[in-house]
């Protein structure tokens, strides 16, 4: 074995504590340093952390940017989300080929690795990519060029030459192209509010009546399971065990939202002000913020910003003089996987394990991180907390619709002029919104992201809150030139690239469906394909482990509802009974290899 | 405080004791809810699905659902012997499963499963797999074509063997049984004697030198189909 590696990855597992907790900040660092995670590395990390071996490659295998096989020491990860494949990803992956001189999964001579990557939360500024860590918006063919050359020069993602984006997208710490895209403000993310206002205001009540401000505030997570957050924080509260933890999942990788990222670039003192009230009401010493492996280009603004929060003492010990709380937070990384989004997984991942929603029950709540009480909450659910602290429940729950109080903001992209992020009231009308994001021609609308209902022209004046159209966030806009049948068999290809495998239906339910999708568009379908598919969507929902594949198939199983003319045109009976997929001289073709002659009866 | 808890499953009275799962209240009742991962000495796992019940109207597992009083149980209905059928067929159709070659055949969970839910073939079509044997270890051989991951070796080998020989990797699709070595189960520290060697359903782990033992007709699930030990405390 290789001295300088064992040297190397005992250093990293010695700087992590040889904490079996930390695996994924062990394999990250290993990975960024080696491009792998070899069979070597693996078994030298297993032996600093004291565990089986098999238990750090599940790890490396589980998540996308994590690999056994070498990769080049800079990688493309292209997005390939329906978004940009609408925005002419094509032209900008035949660039990439060009310039390169390899296709996808490859990797160059001089260690350039180009890879496809699911929704990188960008959606407002496709086609995108990622250099290592670095993002790339808006490409074109021309760009692809530009960056490719550019990249030849120095080998230093870091070093790309682009234009900056707005806000803290320009902050020497993030240095990014990405632009916040913020459409319009509304009254509690992006409105002007008064820092620490919240927390000093929290401070000043006990933590069960901070409790019940968030619960008379009606105050529903808004990751898009909606469920109430002063209930949420009142069972934490209320479990045993004298550790508690608060988790923020910014973890947003449901394609086409992107809203999570604007706030943690802009509003992350909110947000970090959100979790220390948090802390506070459950009685947490520890707050972890879960960010996705896509947004490690935040992870160096967000760490600045918690320095200075804790110089500023509003977080450490004694905040703000509140004698005995203490409260820090820490940001732990993913590696590129969607199910890390639900809150188990999330924990799991935090622990260091692969990504595998746990069982329910226990809930976090009882059992969490560690199996101490915890409490997940969404990025902006977090934010709406600081705001109902500062301005009172009532002001909170005044703003929106009857059922739904308060705004949300929403990641509008596809076929629109005016794609972005918008902070609108609760009980807005698809069609309304559709006009202010200047969508003339709509056929379809995405509401709540792939997991939630593709809905047509009939359905428009149905209205966005908890109650009718539920949505974490993402809205896309399809005109009337997109196939609805292709656009459900790729959003069935996320969700099988995303599956944790752990359970039959949705590990292997999501392949089928995506097989039964392929053979209608290849003009094979049967009209029974289509209760196939139904069938075995339902199937899918209803016995899966997790919110994965209990949503999964609502591409599918809405389109087919909403849409059914699209499918039925592409089916028909084949009349001599025969199954349209068997190809006999295809499935005939090994053994006249091996009889070294042709078959005489099908020529 | 009670120390039973009367819940209902098809309308039948079922008593139960506090912090029992529903497949353990059942089982005692004689009440047979299908089931592939599941075994009683092993932490569920919760992963086939087959178990799924419809308690007070939501679909939950009954192998990790706890009793509570008064809940409402749906087992026996056409939907779920409907999903159930699907479930077993995808894990047919996710592998390549061989059971008139099979030397676990009668006594194999899976195919005992099928049996019973009607299935005489699948009808999703096969994927087909590349999937390896291992046959490297003097006393036990691995075929992971006829894997269901179930995670009953996982766990038996973490939790009772304490040994760890097992453990998932991949994600998805490629999700599969991986030992605790760079490549061979012999390099694991692996028994036969192992607990883990003995809790698979299906094929994947075999004992070398014990296939046919039992003749055909004399198997486990020759006569009686799975399930009927269960059902049979009912009679």
């Amino acid at each position: 074995m290789d001295r300088s590696l064992q040297t190397e990855v005992e250093r990293i597992c010695k700087a992590c504590g040889s904490d079996r907790t930390r695996m994924m900040d062990i394999v990250r660092a290993v990975q960024e340093k080696y491009s792998q995670v070899s069979d070597d590395a693996i078994n030298l990390i297993a032996k600093s952390v004291k565990c089986n071996r098999v238990e750090v490659e599940s790890v490396v295998t589980f998540y996308a940017f994590l690999s056994k096989q070498p990769k080049g020491k800079i990688v493309i990860r292209v997005c390939n989300d329906i978004v940009d494949k609408m925005s002419g990803l094509d032209r900008v992956a035949q660039a990439f080929k060009r310039e390169l001189g390899i296709d996808f999964g490859q990797t160059t001579p001089d260690g350039i690795t180009l890879e496809y990557t699911p929704c990188i939360g960008m959606c407002d500024q496709a086609p995108a990519a990622m250099v290592n860590d670095e993002v790339i918006t808006y490409l074109s063919s021309d760009k692809v060029k530009e960056l490719i050359d550019d990249l030849r020069k120095h080998y230093d993602p870091a070093k790309l030459k682009h234009r900056l984006g707005d806000g803290n997208n320009a902050n020497e710490l993030v240095h990014s192209s990405v632009h916040n895209g913020v459409r319009k403000k509304g009254r509690v993310i992006f409105a002007d509010y008064k820092q620490e206002a919240g927390l000093r205001n929290a401070f000043a009540i006990s933590p069960v009546e901070v409790i019940n401000e968030v619960k008379n505030a009606r105050l529903r997570g808004r990751g898009g399971a909606g469920f109430p957050t002063g209930m949420k924080w009142q069972f934490t509260r209320a479990a045993e065990g004298d550790k508690k933890y608060i988790l923020c999942n910014a973890d947003e990788g449901e394609p086409g939202t992107f809203k999570d990222r604007v706030i943690l670039t802009e509003r992350a003192d909110m947000l970090f002000e959100g979790m220390t009230i948090g802390g506070y009401a459950i009685g947490a010493e520890t707050g972890i913020l879960y960010l996705r492996g896509e947004y490690a280009y935040l992870q160096k603004l967000l760490e600045k910003i918690l320095t200075d929060r804790r110089s500023k003492n509003l977080l450490g010990k004694d905040i703000l003089g509140k004698k005995g709380f203490n409260f820090d937070i820490t940001i732990k990384m993913g590696a590129g996987a969607y199910i890390c989004g639900e809150e188990t997984s999330l924990i799991s991942s935090c622990e260091g394990l692969r990504g595998d929603p746990k069982t329910r029950p226990p809930f976090p709540a009882q059992k969490g991180y560690l199996g101490h009480p915890t409490a997940v909450n969404n990025v902006e659910t977090l934010c709406c907390v600081a705001r109902i602290m500062e301005m009172g429940a009532a002001w909170f729950a005044e703003i929106g619709s009857k059922g739904s109080p308060s705004t949300k903001l929403l990641s509008i992209s596809g076929d629109c002029r005016l794609p972005g992020v918008y902070e609108f009231p609760f009980g807005i009308k698809v069609s309304d919104l559709l006009k202010e994001v200047g969508a003339d021609d709509t056929q379809a609308v995405l509401v709540g992201g792939p997991s939630g209902q593709i809905i047509g022209p009939n359905e428009f004046h149905r209205t966005i809150c908890y109650d009718d159209l539920a949505t974490g966030g993402a809205v896309v806009i399809f005109g009337q030139e997109r196939n609805m049948v292709e656009i459900a068999r790729d959003y069935m290809e996320f969700f099988v690239e995303e599956s944790c495998g752990y359970c039959t239906p949705c590990r292997v339910g999501n392949v089928l469906l995506k097989k039964y999708l392929d053979k209608i568009l290849d003009g094979k379908g049967e009209p029974q394909d289509l209760d196939m598919l139904k069938s075995l969507g339902e199937s899918i929902k209803v016995t899966s482990r997790c919110g994965l594949g209990q949503t999964s198939p609502n591409p599918v199983l809405t389109t087919l509802k909403n849409f059914r003319g699209v499918y039925e045109k592409k089916v028909k009976k084949y009349a001599d009974g025969l199954q349209p997929t068997f190809d006999i001289k295809k499935a005939l073709a090994d053994a006249e290899a091996i009889a070294n002659r042709k078959s005489e009866i099908y020529v | 405080m009670s120390n039973e808890i009367t819940f209902s499953i098809d309308g039948t009275i079922v008593k139960g004791k506090p912090g029992q799962t529903i497949m353990q209240a059942a089982d005692e009742a004689g009440i047979y809810i299908p089931r592939l991962c599941y075994l009683p000495e092993l932490t569920p796992h919760g992963s086939c699905r087959v178990c799924t019940v419809i308690v007070n109207g939501k679909p939950q597992t009954a192998c990790t659902q706890p009793i509570t009083e008064g809940m409402i149980v749906e087992n026996d209905t056409p939907e779920l012997k409907e999903h159930r059928r699907n479930l077993v067929d995808m894990m047919f159709i996710e592998g390549n499963h061989f059971c008139m070659f099979c030397e676990r055949s009668g006594n194999c969970e899976l195919q005992a499963m099928a049996y019973r839910l009607g299935i005489l073939a699948p009808k999703f079509p096969f994927f087909f797999p590349d999937k390896a044997v291992d046959s490297s270890h003097k006393d036990i051989f691995l075929d992971l074509n006829r894997c269901i991951l179930c995670g009953r070796c996982v766990n038996a080998s973490n939790d009772i063997d304490k040994k760890g020989a097992f453990g998932f990797v991949g994600r998805g699709i490629h999700k599969k049984i991986a030992v605790n070595s760079e490549k061979n189960l012999k390099d694991t520290n692996m028994a036969v004697t192992d607990k883990a060697a003995s809790v698979c359903p299906v094929g994947t782990i075999n004992k070398k030198g014990t296939a046919f033992a039992t003749p055909y007709g004399q198997r486990m699930y020759d006569e009686k189909p799975i399930g009927s030990d269960i059902e049979a405390k009912n009679k």
